[in-house]
């Protein structure tokens, strides 16, 4: 059965972000020849909207107000309740994103229908959609089927792969109305980021944890980084040494932080709670420096070192620096 | 001013994964033994929050409200502790096995129920489903602005003035009041109540509402009501064990790594 799919689009300076490219691509595996629409709003959504039709697009629905450019929900709902017209879907995507946290449960109380949040999991099963997602931190994983229609889900960053893009397709495209009022006003926006390469592109992120026993263990976290490349590697935090004030929240890899998916990531005093694992378990090669042999970060590391930080970090470092 | 904090108890998320256990034929988490259940981490920090309205603003009755086992009256009889004024007890078996929009529909019910409320706060999310809806879906039902994963909550001329966290930084928003507010850990660590606060706390009374108590259609809440349905709840199978250094001091366990790391051809 073909199954209308309706993707909520984010755009980052004028282009669809990679999550919606992945959802778009998500999409048209799951539509089975229905539909795959995506909303885009805010400055240069328009145009924008070309480069989703090759990622499995076959209609964008877009509107080029400015007031959408900072996500303020109620307005957000109103856009996408018009595309929703235009579109009626069987399957409303997301990203788990600040607008799909926000909107995907807004969106299905209003249809009567149910909304699946962080979803890393989208299958047809003989014509029913079932969606999996972490639960329990991350501990358990479970799988849900919707009751009720439209599905509505928000999903994962880098859990879905985009599809083969089609070269020189195209697809229909309409104009959703402008931005109306919104309930919540904002008064102000602090930019908060590592300065250089960001978390989620790195290629290498070194990340530290309440093993480091102070802020002061940061600095050899960072050169570790520096000495891997300024331009390759990035580095993160767990949630604990974020709520312990040892480095920006922005920076933390997490179920409730940042998700990451690098060629390698290093652990560096991190335990491997579950609640870390979700924000890193999809790279591809981890290694994990602890002192705790028993430690959960050895159970998905493919290599490991057990020892002190602070003994192991400065002869890698030095090591890392001579071999490039 | 009335502030509402929801509290839901949860089997202890610093469970050690040994201890976590699945009962595959009825997808349910085993209780594991000795190990109490809690207080959901966010909720603790979401009354924190409005704890410390209470204290700014004065004359603020604060209502904690929690859906659950009989046992939840724990997590109630914490937040009171905290120096919350009244707990309410949601517990029916009609509720039990819902999904975030049942457990939305009974404490929305129950917020309206308690007549004037200014604002309701919840944790971000509850630290063991992780959905991160309830309190946006009550907001949905009371028709209320709702202001998400909040680090900071300040009363101001006659409005909650939030700093929300960003993926990137934070955001400053307005909201007015009546609203929904939840909050994340980044506000800051729960008060601990000191003994006499939990020997107060223990003799407070504890309202207990049902569905029939609420009005709300035993059909519409719980298992009956749930639009999500789980159909398999599973550990996933870790992939085994690190190839662990075994060079002799901690400056060959470097070397031998960046070698090993050289050889797979990933550095």
């Amino acid at each position: 059965m073909p199954r209308n799919v309706l993707v909520v689009g984010e755009l980052s300076e004028g282009a669809p972000t990679s999550t919606t490219i992945e959802l778009v691509g998500a999409g048209s595996r799951l539509a089975g020849g229905g539909t795959v629409a995506v909303t885009l709003l805010g400055n240069g959504a328009a145009a924008a909207a070309a480069a989703t039709f090759p990622a499995g697009a076959t209609k964008a629905f877009t509107s080029d107000d400015a007031n959408y450019d900072q996500f303020r929900s109620d307005q957000w709902l109103a856009a996408v309740e018009s595309a929703f017209g235009l579109a009626s879907p069987d399957l409303v995507l997301m990203a788990q994103s600040l607008v799909g946290r926000e909107l995907a449960p807004r969106l299905a109380f209003r249809h009567n229908t149910a909304a699946a949040m962080d979803c890393v999991h989208l299958a047809d099963d003989g014509g029913t959609l079932k969606v999996t997602r972490p639960v329990y931190g991350g501990n358990a994983l479970a799988t849900f089927s919707f009751a009720t229609s439209p599905a509505v889900a928000t999903v994962r960053a880098k859990s879905q792969d985009p599809i083969e893009p089609k070269a020189g397709a195209s697809g229909e495209t309409a104009e959703l109305p402008a931005a109306g009022e919104a309930r919540a006003a904002i008064i102000g926006r602090e930019k908060v980021e590592a300065e250089g390469l960001q978390l989620q592109d790195a290629p290498v992120v070194v990340s530290g944890g309440r093993g480091l026993g102070s802020p002061d263990g940061f600095k050899l976290v960072e050169e570790l980084a520096a000495a891997i490349g300024k331009d390759k590697a990035a580095v993160g935090a767990s949630r604990a040494a974020c709520d312990l004030g040892w480095y920006p929240p922005s920076q933390q890899v997490g179920l409730t932080g940042k998700v990451v998916t690098p060629d390698l990531y290093i652990a560096v005093a991190i335990s491997g709670a579950s609640q870390h694992m979700a924000g890193c378990s999809g790279s591809k090669t981890i290694i994990a420096i602890n002192k705790d042999p028993e430690a959960n970060i050895f159970k998905s590391a493919r290599f490991g070192i057990v020892g002190d930080y602070r003994q192991v970090l400065p002869p890698l470092i030095a090591a890392i620096k001579a071999a490039r | 001013m009335h502030l509402v904090v929801c509290a839901k108890q949860i089997p202890d998320p610093e469970t050690p994964p040994s201890a976590f256990k699945i009962d595959p034929q009825k997808n349910e988490v085993i209780p594991a033994p000795g190990i109490a259940p809690v207080l959901s981490q966010f909720d603790g920090i979401a009354a924190e929050a409005a704890l410390r309205i209470k204290e700014k603003a004065g004359d603020t009755k604060v209502t904690v409200i929690s859906m659950g086992a009989e046992s939840a009256q724990q997590a109630i009889k914490q937040v009171l502790a905290m120096g919350a004024d009244e707990g309410v007890l949601l517990n029916d078996p009609a509720f039990e096995k819902g999904d975030p929009h049942t457990t939305a529909t009974v404490l929305a019910a129950a917020i309206k129920k308690l007549g004037h409320v200014d604002a309701v706060f919840c944790g971000r999310q509850a630290a063991d489903w992780d959905w991160g809806e309830v309190g946006i879906l009550i907001a949905e039902h009371m028709n209320w602005p709702v202001a998400i994963i909040a680090k900071g909550v300040e009363l101001q001329d006659g409005k909650f003035r939030v700093q929300r966290v960003l993926e990137d930084g934070f955001q400053t928003v307005d909201v007015p009041m009546p609203s929904v507010i939840t909050v994340s850990n980044e506000f800051g660590e729960p008060r601990y109540p000191k003994l006499q606060q939990i020997m107060q706390a223990a003799r407070k009374t504890v309202t207990s509402w049902k569905s029939g108590d609420l009005g709300v259609d035993a059909g519409a809440v719980g298992a009956a009501g749930a639009r999500l349905k789980l159909e398999r709840l599973y550990i996933p199978e870790k992939e085994g064990k690190a190839e662990i250094m075994d060079a002799e001091t901690p400056a060959d366990q470097a070397k031998q790594l960046v070698e090993k790391l050289k050889a797979a051809k990933i550095l």
